[in-house]
Parts: structure tokens; sequence; C-alpha cells
């Protein structure tokens, strides 16, 4: 990359990374107002979130990778990536039982994990100086 | 250091994949058939496990029937047949469709909804109900017609006194029948609307009673657990009672989840049923399973199965309700998909043959282990099931572990003495008869 590219992050690369970013905690509100309402939609909408959070983060997630296997990029950023990446995957399935098992304690458990790992990813990759992936 | 956590972040994603393929549960050899089935606990994995069996047809083969009976594809090529009724003439009708218009709501709809399309033969429903005759008996059709076409997903039929009964998924419609008619081009009369929104479930089926005085439908739930909202529950998981002469229905039982086939029992006159339970609780829960339909009972759907074994997934969760749930008569067996049940009657086919029903299962998708894809015979003494399920029609699996076949409606024929079985895979009508009938009518 030319010097003159200042961001730790490839723009197309800081593009994706804000769908997870968004995307988890969304799912996680969702979560929280379904167990407040019991009402399914809530759940439904946790459940595509999820879905869509996933498949931005992959071509993320394989980014880091790559850079940290070629010992340009951060494993640390890497790793937060993957077991949010992981833990979202957990919490798809979990969100396809039906009615309360599709949330209940695990799947906010998994919504909290992901939303927290998804914003300190966000944090280090937008607030990086060196390259970071 | 750095190489180190590059193993860390590959082996999450090996644990991803392998959490995402290792979710199959055997299922151990428990007794899950007749009044008191075996229940175990409780088991939600993370993926539900799943199998399909692929068609491949039945290229010559025929299913297998027990010693002293014959069996013959009567009629071929028919799209999609689910329900059969014999006229008072002998004349069969074969009612042809597929219905359903329940949206995908979420991810999973879209990916189980493509996997159980690997299960079927793609053929789209007929929308239609034939007509078969076989005058002189010897399991070889001479007359095949289209009776009524224009229909929607026509499921259940019943005959009453010269009129048709015909349960669409929308509508319970009278035509008028005049005894030898091949064709009805007259339209239906509405006898009333019924419940059809978005129709998850889709299935209506009809039994007249035995005096014609009333007719049952049965109205399956909108999903497997009540997971689209209570609100769209309105009126489902019930059988009405419908008065032809007006219309006007009666909620006859509810809480009774999928009550695909009914029946009047011919040593009582009652209502039976055959209904199909909920999934995803594991690969032995729950029975589907046949009952006597009391009326004014509440079989425990959405909030328990089984009487009081109450279902965590629904919220708000109603003990009232719990307690209220009463068993269902006799278990099936987990997943084998009832979709079609017959008595006998006039003594049936004799010897151990003389009293009881036939059930169809379909079979189902969602346990490693295929159940269903059987006709079985379940004895009845005094009007109620007095014995074990016994397999009357077999083979629908093949060698390979591809299904041929898979049976739906079950009907006894009392005029040709013989079973019919409507079979939606290969859409073929199978007719088993005892040797002794055939042997008999040349």
């Amino acid at each position: 990359m030319p010097a003159a590219h200042s961001s730790a992050l490839h723009p197309l690369n800081a593009l994706l990374l804000a769908f997870p970013v968004a995307l988890f905690p969304g799912a996680l509100l969702c979560d929280v107002t379904y167990l407040n309402s019991a009402e399914m939609q809530w759940s439904n909408f946790a459940a595509w979130l999820i879905t869509g959070a996933l498949v931005v983060a992959a071509p993320v997630l394989l980014w880091a990778i790559v850079a940290t296997l070629r010992g340009r990029g951060s494993a640390v950023y890497a790793v937060t990536l993957a077991v949010m990446w992981v833990a979202g995957l957990v919490n798809a399935f979990q969100h396809s039982h039906d009615g309360w098992s599709s949330v209940g304690t695990t799947g906010l458990v998994l919504s909290i994990v992901s939303s927290v790992l998804a914003l300190a990813a966000g944090w280090m990759g937008y607030s990086a100086r060196e390259k970071l992936a | 250091m750095k190489a180190e956590s590059t193993r860390t972040a590959a082996a999450a994603l090996a644990l991803s994949l392998s959490l995402a393929l290792v979710a199959c549960d055997r299922a151990p050899d428990l007794d899950q058939t007749g009044p008191r089935p075996a229940l175990p606990g409780q088991s939600e994995t993370l993926v539900p496990p799943m199998k399909i069996a692929r068609p491949s047809g039945w290229n010559g083969a025929m299913p297998t029937v027990p010693r002293g009976f014959s069996i013959t594809p009567i009629a071929t090529g028919l799209k999609v047949p689910r329900q059969m009724l014999v006229l008072p003439n002998g004349d069969i009708l074969v009612a042809e469709g597929l219905g359903g218009n329940a949206p995908k709501l979420r991810p999973k709809d879209v990916i189980a909804g493509y996997i159980k399309s690997l299960g079927k033969s793609g053929t789209k429903g007929g929308n239609r109900v034939t007509l078969l005759r076989d005058a002189n008996r010897d399991g070889k059709v001479e007359l095949k017609s289209v009776l009524i076409d224009g229909l929607d997903a026509p499921y259940g039929l019943a005959y009453v006194d010269g009129a048709l009964y015909v349960a669409n998924q929308g509508e319970l419609l009278r035509f008028p029948y005049r005894e030898g008619t091949t064709r009805i081009d007259t339209p239906g009369t509405v006898v009333t609307r019924l419940p059809a929104q978005p129709n998850h479930h889709w299935t209506k089926s009809l039994v007249a009673s035995a005096d014609g005085s009333r007719l049952y439908v049965g109205i399956g739930s909108n999903s497997n657990v009540g997971e689209r909202g209570m609100a769209v529950e309105e009126d489902r998981a019930v059988v009405w009672e419908i008065e032809p002469g007006n219309g006007a229905h009666r909620t006859y039982a509810s809480g009774i989840r999928n009550p695909t086939a009914l029946a009047i029992n011919p040593a009582n006159q009652q209502v039976w049923a055959v209904a199909n339970e909920r999934d995803e609780l594991g690969a032995q829960l729950v029975p589907d399973y046949l009952t006597s339909v009391r009326p004014g009972a509440f079989y425990g759907w959405p909030y328990s199965y089984w009487g009081a074994h109450a279902d965590p997934r629904v919220h708000p969760q109603k003990p009232e309700m719990v307690r209220k749930a009463i068993a269902p008569d006799y278990a099936l067996g987990s997943h084998v998909a009832a979709l079609g049940l017959s008595f006998v009657t006039g003594g049936g086919f004799g010897g151990a043959y003389a009293d009881g029903a036939f059930v169809g299962e379909h079979g189902s998708w969602n346990r490693q282990e295929l159940a269903g894809y059987k006709v079985v015979w379940i004895p009845f003494t005094n009007g109620r099931p007095a014995g074990k399920p016994q397999d009357f029609v077999t083979g629908f699996i093949g060698e390979d572990g591809k299904a041929r076949g898979r049976p739906v409606g079950v009907t006894y024929d009392p005029v040709g003495r013989a079973l019919l079985v409507a079979d939606d895979l290969s859409n073929t009508i199978w007719r088993i008869a005892p040797d002794t009938a055939r042997a008999r009518s040349r």
C-alpha cells in the first residue's frame, strides 16, 4: 500500500466491519425486547440481523486471518473477530429454535458476547494507526 | 506469539464448523406405540437432526404386503394424490393438491423449505378431484376422469345423500352428485369458510357423522409450537363440527396440533383422528397419535403434550391450560407423520383384519433414523385399540435408502373389499386386496 494511505484498514474492509459492529448490537436489542414482550417478531428480527452480521463479517474475518498469516496484521484483532463470528454462528442456530428457545438465556448471552466483541473489533479497527488487516 | 494466535483463530473456526455438523442424535429403541408410550426427556439440539430420503421412484418394484394379499397400482401419473373416498357405487375419488402459503419469516424457514423440497416429487398439485372406476372389481381401473377441476388444494372428501363435500384449504364446498356421474361442472356451494391464513399446516381433513347430520373438519396449527405468534393460532389446532345445512360451526375439540385425517369408528360412531405432534424436542418426542376426539376436550397444543408434559418453548406459559390437557388414546411413534386413517367395516378382510384401522405414515425428515414410510394396521376390540401396530404395507424406502414412495391417505373400500393407499411421491394409488377375493372375482 502507498504511504499516503493513512488508515489502518482498507476502506472496503472498514465498510464491511461496520456491519457486525451495528448488526450484532442491534440483534441484542431485539433479543432483549423479545424477552420482555414474548412477541415473536423481535426474535425473527434478531435472527435476520445475526445472519446479516455473519455474512458480511465473514470476509472481514478472512481478511484479518490472511493478514495475520502474512505477518502483517494483528492477531488480537483476528482472534476477536473469530470469537465474535463463532458466537454469532452458534447464536444463529440458537435463534432457529422455536418460541422461547430461540432466545432464552443462551441466546441472550451469545448476543452479548458477539456484540461486545464486535464493538471491540470496531474500536481496534478504527483506532489503529498501524496496519491491522 | 502471532502464529499461536493464528492457530487459536483457526481452531475457533473449525469448532464452529463441527458444531454445525455434529448435531445428530441416534434414537435408542424405545417403545413409543400404544396407550402409554415411553416419553424421554426433552433434548433441544443446536441444529435439529434431519435426514432426507431422496426420491427414487419404484422402477417396477412394488410395496410389500402381508402373505395372502396382492398389491397393484390402479392409477399413476396423478398430481399429488392425498385423500380418497369410495362412493356408494364403488367409484373411487382422489383429492389432488398441495397447499400452504405461509410466508418465510426467518432464515430457518428459507433453509428448512429447501431441505424439505429435496424429499418431495416436485409435482405441482392438481387442484382437482379425480374419479377412478373399476366396475367389475378386478383391480383394474376402466375409467379415469377428472370429476371436479379448479379447486384450491382439496384434501378432505365426504359424501352424504347426493351431496359431495370437498374441503379446500380455505373453504368447505358442496357439490350435487348423481350416482354414476363422471364430471361435475357446476361450481360448488360454499358451506363455510375455513381458517386459511397463513396455512402453515394447510390440510383440511373431513368426515361426515354416521347419520350424515354433521361434518367434522380437522384444522392444523399455523406453526410447530406457536413460533408464528399466537394471534395466527385463532381457530387452529382444532376440530370443527359443522352443520351442513347452514354452515354453522362450533369447536368440537382443541389443542390437537395437526389432525390430518378423521374417521368414524364403526363400533360406536365416535369421531377418531390421527394427529401429528410437535418437532424439535428430540428424535423421540413427541409421538404422533391416534385418538377418539372427545367433544370439548383440549389435547394440549401448544402448551403441553401427552397430557401435562409442558413445552418450555411457549411463552407466556399457561399452567391452567396444561392442567386441562388430556392425553390422546394411542401413540403411533415419534415423527412418523400419520396422514391417513381408515377403519374397516363389514368384517374387513376377516381373520386378524376383521376389526381395526389402517394408518398411513408419510414419514418425516426431522430425525436421523427414518420413521414412518409405511401403512400400519391397528387391531381394535369393542371400539378401542387392542394391540400393537402391525406393518401392513412397507417397502417405501428402498435398499439404497431412497424413498420410492410415501403413503398418505388410506381408505378401506367396503364395496371392492380392498385397501387403497395414496402415494404422493410416486403419484400412485395402490390397491391391496386379499388373494382369495381376487380369485373369487375371476
